[in-house]
């Protein structure tokens, strides 16, 4: 049985002119694997994502043929059977720790506070809130436990919000642009701590991306989104067979050390490709 | 410990910010101070003929324009009134033939009294229809609250006093009216703090204490009903900005119940433009209360300056303008020296 | 008529005048959506009428009853509709003149005050530097004083009456105003239409009045509007004190501790001008919500 399995998802929000679809009949099967999505703003990768865990923010609505975690149906859970399993089984590291973190609550606090909202007490708790700021290698687990968000770097600060999502050992974590809001050179150290973890406990994740190359080398299968659509499924390794015209102009965009390329080449975009 | 650096850095940046606040009031002060002494000035009533009478010989009238000081130049006149005011003397009143600065600590308790009843009310009520209305956006509680808000907005307080009056004690006869305490159960405690709640409490003096509070309750529930429908209002939008915020989402992935988002989370940190907006509308009340003490004959603050107005007793009037408008500026600084204390937390989210 | 509301609702106005006629009914068409601003519009409107044509609305004369036969009459009773007070005046028909005093301060305090602050709002930020600096500190000063004590004390000085009342109302309302246009002008000063301006000669008066104060009119107007509520209180306020409209003026306020002598046996001489001010200043602050939902989304503070 596949971890989570999604059939033919919508996300609808209502506006002036009518409802407007942004996911539009997404469909995959995730197992214990590394599963990148790729789209440009807009195209619905992180509302996909927060569909699957109940979040998608009113006054907009999910709808689904089928949505299950672990055999688990997701569609008309309770608030508290939702809270059993976000935190605990499921769990969601976000773009920029600037504005995911709690600016008035210090940083120990946050962590156990997943543990404590799935009742373990506070001994355990912070025993365990330490252990996982070190596994995300942060040198002084006890002086960050103490400190506020603010007093954090950005790369600090995700690397707290991974420890946080992780530290109750979910099967399923979504991480939603988790390095775009930080410096490249802290990208990668990010990055490498995630892959680590995610490798260690044989989770599976959801990686939601624009950036087509880091996804590639990151992930086992890549989805492209294009306008609320999959357009392309394909494995990591097999970039370079894409077949969907869109896929390909991202590929031919990226830039390459060896070769001068003028005039830089642009996207042509088919008003088919959204139908 | 990097910890000390960090509270190092901290408190330099607090001096600086104390620093520049106390600077800013210097500033206003002195502003509150001319214009106060300008209004003193331009008053059509000759301050000399009120000491000595219209009947006085020019020479009389001359001696006592020299001993007013009237014939310095403006700047000195200001000079020696500021030192003045310094020194607590706000001058004479010709009403009460008492010093002003006296006659003001007498009556203020009681606006003291009123004024904070009224707070603990309007904040202790006005937080949470905020929060709900911000948690129900745009349900018939957001537009209950809404309306509520409005109407307290848009009634004149004066009125609303008078109405109350003639519903809850004259018709009713559920309060007692106007005053502070009945003449009977006034010497049955020492007023010590002169506030009464808290004197006939901590007397033991439960008859009068019950006397006192049937006579606060309703000018303290007007009142406090127009900071209500502020806080209120306040409390929903910043309730919302603070829902809408990235970590509320954060929250929600933990599996945090959704009333500790609300009541932990969100109006935690609500509640430091909150600090500022209660400190506001405590100022303002002290503004209210001119008009409800003259409806209920509150022997406070307010009352002493509209008797001063009616009889023409400038010095009174000045030194009681003076007076409210120092608390009032004290409260602003106050609320922004409370923002930054505890802003300093969040500073990195603008 | 269709053929009017699509001129109006055209994407490609062909001129300004189009452009400005389509966007005030675009604006329009949003407001009419707000039922409760809808209402605060109509009682504004009937407020209008009613100073407008007071002398032929007004069933009695408003300032002389007749002491012997009308004195204190209950409402409903007929003719005398919300009753008389104890001069024996017809209450409606001092409501209605009533109206045209209240119109009356709520307009000149807004053209009295409303200049005041856009010229020091927009000359401060404009030129910045210490031009800025002096005309903000004097504006927060003003702004530190409590409005009602400050009003207070300038009618006392200058002596009781409608008119010192309303420029005491104005000498304190014009400060918020100020620190708006300044908001306002910092944000467009450095725009390239600006510069493009300041290249043909034009002067910085022209630049000002021109350019920056009609940019910085319509967060004005909404803060006018919902300061007007405020206004009429604050004048009302001043009538009850004694303070404001003299005898026998019908001045709502006024009215109010005229009738406080007789509360307990003829209320209605009290409360109606108090539903009166009520329903006034309730659909100004319903207008003036309204107008900031369509014209000043940001601002929703």
């Amino acid at each position: 049985m596949s971890l989570l399995d999604v059939q033919n998802l919508y996300v609808t929000f209502p506006t002036r002119n009518g409802p407007v679809d942004v996911v539009r009949g997404v469909s995959f099967n995730l197992g214990r694997e590394r599963l990148g999505i790729v789209g440009e703003s807009g195209s619905g990768k992180s509302q996909t994502g927060r569909a699957i865990l109940g979040l998608t923010p009113p006054p907009g609505s999910a709808r689904a043929d089928q949505l299950s975690f672990e055999g688990t149906d997701l569609r008309n859970l309770t608030p508290k059977q939702w809270r059993k399993l976000r935190g605990k089984r499921m769990s969601m590291v976000m773009q920029d720790p600037k504005f995911s973190l709690n600016p008035v609550m210090a940083v120990g606090k946050q962590l156990m506070e997943v543990l404590r909202t799935h009742g373990a007490g506070r001994a355990a708790a912070k025993q365990a809130a330490l252990e996982m700021l070190e596994a995300v290698q942060i040198r002084d687990p006890e002086r960050v436990f103490r400190a506020y968000p603010h007093e954090l770097s950005g790369g600090m600060g995700q690397r707290v919000m991974i420890a946080m999502m992780l530290v109750s050992q979910p099967d399923l974590l979504i991480a939603d642009e988790p390095t775009s809001a930080l410096d490249v050179t802290i990208q990668i150290e990010v990055l490498r701590i995630l892959d680590r973890l995610v490798a260690e406990r044989g989770m599976g994740l959801i990686f939601i991306s624009h950036d087509l190359r880091l996804v590639s080398s990151f992930c086992d299968r890549v989805l492209v989104m294009y306008a609320g659509r999959v357009v392309e499924e394909l494995k990591a390794s097999e970039l370079e067979q894409a077949k969907h015209p869109y896929t390909q102009g991202l590929i031919n965009c990226l830039p390459d050390i060896d070769e001068d390329r003028h005039p830089l080449p642009v996207l042509d975009r088919d008003g088919a490709w959204a139908e | 410990m990097t910890t000390t650096l960090l509270s190092g850095r901290r408190s330099a940046r607090w001096i600086m910010k104390i620093l520049s606040t106390l600077g800013t009031v210097a500033v206003t002060f002195l502003g509150l101070l001319i214009v106060t002494f300008l209004i003193g000035r331009v008053v059509p009533v000759d301050p000399v003929l009120s000491v000595v009478g219209d009947r006085a010989t020019q020479a009389q009238y001359d001696a006592a324009y020299h001993a007013l000081g009237l014939d310095k130049p403006l700047i000195e006149q200001f000079w020696i009134w500021l030192v003045n005011v310094f020194h607590g003397d706000l001058g004479t009143s010709n009403l009460t033939t008492r010093p002003i600065a006296e006659d003001i600590a007498r009556v203020f308790p009681a606006t003291l009294e009123l004024a904070t009843v009224s707070i603990i009310l309007g904040t202790a009520i006005g937080i949470p229809l905020g929060v709900w209305a911000a948690v129900r956006q745009g349900k018939l509680v957001d537009q209950i609250v809404r309306v509520v808000g409005l109407v307290g907005y848009s009634a004149p307080v004066f009125w609303l006093g008078l109405m109350g009056l003639l519903l809850f004690y004259f018709k009713m006869g559920l309060i007692s009216g106007p005053g502070r305490i009945d003449l009977s159960y006034e010497y049955d405690f020492t007023p010590v703090t002169g506030l009464f709640l808290i004197d006939t409490a901590m007397q033991g003096a439960w008859g009068a204490f019950a006397n006192v509070f049937s006579h606060i309750i309703l000018p303290a529930s007007l009142l406090g009903y127009l900071s209500l429908a502020y806080i209120s209002r306040m409390t929903r939008s910043f309730m919302l900005n603070e829902l809408g915020q990235e970590y509320i989402t954060t929250a929600r992935v933990k599996g945090v119940p959704e009333w500790r988002i609300i009541w932990g989370q969100a109006l935690r940190n609500a509640a430091v433009p909150l600090v500022t907006v209660v400190a506001l509308s405590y100022a303002s009340l002290l503004e209210g209360s001119v008009l409800t003490e003259t409806v209920f004959a509150w022997p406070g603050l307010g009352q002493y300056l509209t008797n001063s107005l009616q009889n023409a007793d400038m010095n009174a009037v000045l030194g009681g303008t003076l007076v409210i408008g120092a608390i009032f500026v004290g409260l602003n600084m106050l609320s922004d020296l409370l923002y930054t204390l505890l802003d300093a937390r969040t500073r990195n989210r603008k | 008529m269709s053929m009017t509301r699509e001129w109006l609702l055209s994407d490609a106005p062909l001129s300004r005048r189009q452009a400005k006629l389509g966007q005030a009914y675009r604006t329009w068409l949003g407001f009419r959506t707000n039922g409760l601003a809808m209402f605060g519009l109509l009682i504004v409107v009937v407020l209008v009428l009613l100073a407008l044509f007071a002398p032929w609305l007004a069933p009695h004369d408003p300032l002389t009853g007749d002491l012997n036969t009308t004195r204190l009459l209950p409402p409903l009773t007929e003719g005398y509709w919300l009753g008389t007070d104890d001069q024996g005046r017809d209450i409606l028909s001092r409501l209605i003149y009533g109206s045209r005093i209240t119109l009356a301060v709520v307009a000149l305090v807004a053209i009295l005050a409303t200049p005041l602050g856009l010229l020091i709002g927009t000359t401060a930020g404009y030129f910045g530097g210490w031009v800025d600096t002096v005309l903000m500190r004097f504006t927060d000063i003003v702004l530190a004083f409590p409005k009602l004590i400050l009003a207070l004390a300038f009618v006392a000085a200058l002596g009781p009456g409608i008119e010192n009342a309303i420029i005491a109302i104005a000498i304190t309302a014009w400060p918020p105003y100020a620190r708006l246009a300044r908001a306002e002008t910092l944000t467009i000063r450095n725009s390239d239409f600006i510069a493009a301006t300041k290249l043909q000669g034009a002067s910085s008066a022209r630049i000002i009045w021109k350019h920056i104060v009609p940019l910085c009119m319509s967060s004005i107007i909404v803060r006018v509007t919902l300061d007007m509520a405020g206004i009429i209180l604050t004048a009302a306020g001043l009538g009850f004190l004694g303070l404001g409209a003299q005898p026998p003026q019908p001045e709502w306020g006024a009215m109010i501790a005229g009738g406080r002598n007789f509360l307990i046996d003829y209320w209605w001489v009290a409360t109606m001008p108090g539903i009166a001010i009520f329903v006034v200043s309730l659909g100004f602050n319903l207008l003036g919500d309204g107008l900031r939902d369509v014209l000043d989304p940001k601002g929703q503070k």
